[in-house]
């Protein structure tokens, strides 16, 4: 196994980067809206109100057009597995590529057979069978979800696989250890939750819009009135599966949640951080301040992290350079040990060309004992395991803080709007408006902090990025990332130009 | 299930993963479709109910493919690394034209979408003719070989500085890729003959089916005579090593009398039958005989570069790093979980063919397109 060339590497990470934004630009709206979609429609089936097929059929058009660049751009991500990280692929794929088949299989063709009902099923099918279409793809969509999210929780925390040294790879040895894991369900709850709660960002977004515009005022209220409900209850859960996130990150990577925090030394009832300045010449092991100006909630830390007072929470210092009064092993005798099972690995497959037995199965056992540091075999310095901090701190505080005024936001909407208020508060439709925006926000800023937060593993501990890539040239893989940058970029642009086009044109465009 | 042994996985998922591709390949009616646009619509009206009719299904065929990826990935992951790490740019030229495909029926006729609608039409067409075109070649080198090798560890090297683009440049691998545009666009001239209730339309289709049936001939011939005379790759089944060997591919052909060389045969047949009563008999039918002889002959292709010690993804940089389904395989225990999970697969297929019998239960018109409840959505 050798290392790729770090240039090329980087590449392809800031190709990967790039697609999954993209994708992810797009698909948290799909995941909530198709519920939004089907809550109007169920109104209607009951009501047999036009208005609200009205409703309905507005929402659809703008969901259909996110939907089709949420597509174009999965498919990349998909492909991107095999063409940019084919070291990846052929060493994890016993493992990862069955959720990304179940995926296809169980989600994708619901999504897009309901799909094509939705649309042009209004006057070819019965209402129910359309509504229940409806449903339908709102929970293929979430089920996509699921699957794509059973696959990247695996990454973070590896499970229910052994190393086979003969294939030179990691095999499944249990299908619901990895279904199952606690890292896939937090992850899912907390990723849907977060679509649900933009697709209503989205709703009462626009609609306030419209309000400010003095346009469509019944539709809007009547929109607002169903997606501030469901945003409230949404944000609630995000919160609550946020912290459950954090929870189990400090148990299964506490390297990313001492990024999280910019918790450098460990300490027993370790303080959050409320709001920070971090000091960007701050180096594991020295003795800088971490931040040149901060806020802190005494204790919280340990409480949030363990759910234990006073527990102790490792810092960044404290898993790179070790703490054995904690039991914590130093990254110097992960590596040491990581070598050692390179070296025998190389040495077995050696020994079994040549037909030496003895020999192999010696370098067998001394391989098994120092196997679980195999990924760490990889690095030269022990701060290589460190990820980039203010980064992964400054994101999760955006998202958090973000997350803790949306659910504010949709009480005091919902407040004035059953007041028959709302049309008044120009000040609070202006913000509605602005959150739309702010929600995307805090969406890319929950995957840099799970992806950023994890480097430099590709998969935890085990397999490093710079191994998992493929053997391709900088200029490859440089030209692919301006190809993709230039083609999204534009969809993006004609995606939004048309959204907009289709918002001024509004239900009555019908 | 849980009794099979890892021989008989194995294959068991060349043969799921035969199955998704002949799908696929039906399924290309819509690119078919699309590369026929210019030509057999004449107004605009005429356009719209194509495109309309096209715009349907073209998520259908788009998430075959996306089926089709994860399966490979699944069950023959060297072949996933290898492969799409190796023959780079065929794979991304080809992802590339389907990301066009995926925006443009959507947004073609929406006001304001920045690069106009004819772009989108144009979007379509490459999807249609040189998406199909590389998807051929990629194909043929499971007979032609690629210049590859893998080490110690099954890490891929790939030894052509195009990266996969040589593929279309070899006459065996362009002529398949051809074969397959002019199959594709069969099928889609059938299925629109189906699909549209319009009588101008219905007469050009007819014949557009005719007429691409004779341009495919001279390519299905060459392809026929090449693979029953090329030198073949084969795996020696005692040593497990790879050699080449005359007449290989004819060889499988006719060790499989029945899903080789009759399914080869029946599913030409099929072909011809179908085109020629959708010509000569004006039926609107012709897309079903062809539909399942294209699932045969796709199958008898697939089978013979897979099945009978043939390494499906051969090396002829190094023979002994060629793939068959015995070294690129996934492990007996996913391969039986995944086993479990094809279970799924007739219900699937049940509720898509339910759900579009129930869409296409009457035909697509132009009066569907206009008026209260018009359903011109691209
Ligand atoms: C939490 C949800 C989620 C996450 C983390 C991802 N996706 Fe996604 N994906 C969806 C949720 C989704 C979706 C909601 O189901 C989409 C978005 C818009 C759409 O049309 O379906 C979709 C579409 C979509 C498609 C097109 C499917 C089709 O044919 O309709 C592909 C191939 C992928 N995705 C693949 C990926 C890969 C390889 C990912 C990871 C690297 C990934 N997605 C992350
Ligand atoms: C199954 C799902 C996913 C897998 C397997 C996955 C895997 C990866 C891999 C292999 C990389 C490149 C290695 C690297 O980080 O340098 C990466 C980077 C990244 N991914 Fe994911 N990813 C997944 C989903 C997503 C999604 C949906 C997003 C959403 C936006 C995302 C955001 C990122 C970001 C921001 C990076 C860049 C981090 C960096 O390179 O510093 N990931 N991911
Ligand atoms: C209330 C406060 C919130 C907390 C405590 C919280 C916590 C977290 C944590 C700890 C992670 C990283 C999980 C890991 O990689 O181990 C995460 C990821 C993420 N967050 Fe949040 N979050 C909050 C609010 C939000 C909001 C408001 C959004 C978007 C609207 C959001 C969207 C995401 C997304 C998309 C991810 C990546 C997917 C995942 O790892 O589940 N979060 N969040």
């Amino acid at each position: 196994m050798g290392y790729a060339d770090i240039a090329q590497v980087d590449w392809a990470r800031a190709q990967f980067a790039l697609t999954a934004m993209y994708h992810w630009i797009f698909v948290p709206l799909t995941l909530g809206l198709s519920f939004l979609i089907a809550f109007f429609e169920t109104i209607y089936f009951k009501t047999g109100n036009e208005e609200w097929k009205k409703i309905t059929k507005f929402w659809m058009t703008l969901f259909g057009i996110n939907f089709a660049v949420g597509v174009a751009t999965g498919i990349i991500l998909e492909f991107q597995f095999g063409t940019n990280w084919s070291n990846y692929s052929w060493m994890v794929g016993d493992i990862f590529g069955a959720p990304l088949a179940a995926e296809g299989l169980f989600a994708f063709f619901l999504e897009t057979t309901f799909f094509a009902v939705m649309f042009f099923g209004w006057n070819r099918v019965s209402k129910k069978f359309h509504l229940l279409s409806t449903w339908l793809v709102a929970i293929g969509s979430n089920l996509s979800a699921l699957w794509i999210l059973v696959a990247n929780a695996w990454m973070q925390h590896p499970i229910g696989m052994h190393f086979n040294p003969d294939s030179a790879r990691f095999e499944m040895q249990d299908f619901w250890q990895v279904l199952g894991s606690p890292v896939a369900i937090s992850h899912f709850v907390h990723a849907t939750s977060s679509g649900f709660l933009l697709a209503s960002l989205f709703v009462v977004g626009i609609s306030c819009w419209f309000l400010l515009k003095k346009r469509y005022l019944k539709m809007a209220q009547r929109s607002i009135a169903v997606a501030a409900v469901f945003g409230l209850i949404s944000s609630l859960f995000v919160g609550l599966t946020g912290d459950e996130s954090a929870f189990i990150a400090a148990q299964k990577q506490p390297m990313k949640l001492a990024a999280m925090e910019g918790l450098y030394r460990g300490a027993n009832g370790a303080d959050m951080i409320a709001m920070g300045i971090v000091n960007s010449d701050k180096k594991p092991g020295d003795q800088e301040d971490v931040f040149k100006a901060v806020i802190k909630v005494p204790g919280m830390l340990s409480i949030l992290a363990n759910r234990k007072i006073g527990s102790f929470v490792p810092g960044i210092d404290d898993l790179v350079y070790g703490n054995p009064e904690q039991g914590i092993i130093s990254t110097d005798t992960k590596i040491a040990r990581g070598k050692i099972a390179v070296a025998q690995l190389a040495r077995y497959k050696g020994a079994l060309k040549s037909g030496d037995e003895n020999t192999a199965t010696q370098a067998l056992q001394a391989f098994r004992a120092n196997e679980q540091y195999l990924g760490y075999g990889y690095f030269d310095k022990v701060e290589d395991v460190v990820p980039d901090v203010p980064l992964v701190f400054y994101n999760f505080h955006l998202m958090v803080t973000l997350g803790a005024l949306f659910p504010l936001l949709f009480l005091v909407i919902l407040f004035y709007l059953y007041r028959g208020k709302l049309l008044e508060k120009r000040w609070l439709l202006k913000f509605g408006f602005i959150s739309l925006f702010l929600g995307y926000l805090a969406q890319q800023s929950g995957w840099i902090v799970a992806e950023v937060g994890r480097q430099p593993w590709a998969i935890q501990d085990l397999l490093p990025v710079s191994v998992a890539s493929s053997n391709l040239t900088v200029g490859t893989v440089q030209t692919t990332f301006f190809m993709f940058l230039l083609v999204f970029t534009v969809l993006l642009l004609a995606e939004v130009g048309i959204m907009m086009k289709q918002i001024k044109i509004g239900p009555e465009g019908e | 299930m849980g009794s099979l042994n890892l021989t008989q996985l194995q294959q068991l998922w060349w043969l799921l993963v035969s199955v998704v591709g002949a799908l696929f390949v039906f399924l290309t009616f819509v690119q078919g479709g699309q590369c026929l646009l210019f030509g057999v619509a004449k107004t605009e009206s005429e356009k719209s109910l194509v495109i309309n009719s096209l715009g349907k299904k073209w998520e259908l065929t788009f998430t075959t493919l996306v089926l089709f990826g994860g399966a490979l990935f699944a069950a023959f992951p060297l072949f996933y690394a290898t492969s799409f790490g190796g023959a780079y740019w065929v794979w991304i030229l080809i992802l590339f034209t389907f990301i066009l495909q995926a925006v443009s029926y959507e947004f073609r006729k929406k006001p304001n979408n920045l690069l106009g609608s004819k772009v989108y039409e144009v979007f379509l067409y490459i999807n249609g003719s040189l998406g199909i075109i590389l998807v051929g070649a990629a194909i043929g080198t499971f007979f032609t070989g690629s210049n590859f090798s893998l080490n110690d560890y099954n890490l891929v090297t790939w030894h052509s500085s195009t990266r996969g683009l040589e593929a279309a440049f070899n006459p065996f691998n362009l002529a398949f890729g051809l074969f397959l545009l002019f199959i594709s666009r069969i099928l889609g001239a059938l299925y629109l003959n189906n699909n549209i209730d319009h009588s101008g339309l219905r007469e050009r289709t007819r014949n557009a089916a005719f007429k691409n049936l004779l341009f495919s001939l001279p390519f299905l011939l060459y392809i026929l005579f090449s693979l029953a005379t090329m030198q073949g790759y084969a795996i020696n089944p005692e040593t497990g090593k790879v050699f080449l060997e005359e007449g290989k591919y004819l060889h499988n052909l006719l060790a499989m009398p029945i899903h080789g060389l009759g399914f080869l045969v029946v599913g030409l047949l099929l072909v011809i039958y179908g085109i020629v009563i959708a010509k000569f008999k004006d039926s609107i039918r012709g897309i079903w005989p062809v539909g399942l002889g294209v699932v045969l002959v796709v199958l008898a292709i697939m089978f013979i570069a897979g099945f009978n010690n043939t390494p499906f993804y051969p090396s002829s940089f190094d023979l002994q790093s060629s793939l068959s389904i015995a070294n690129a395989s996934s492990s007996h225990y996913t391969l039986t979980a995944m086993s479990y999970i094809s279970i799924s697969i007739p219900f699937i297929l049940a509720y898509i063919i339910y759900v579009w019998s129930l869409l296409d239960a009457r035909k697509l018109t132009e009066e569907d397109l206009t008026g209260e409840m018009s359903e011109d959505k691209y």
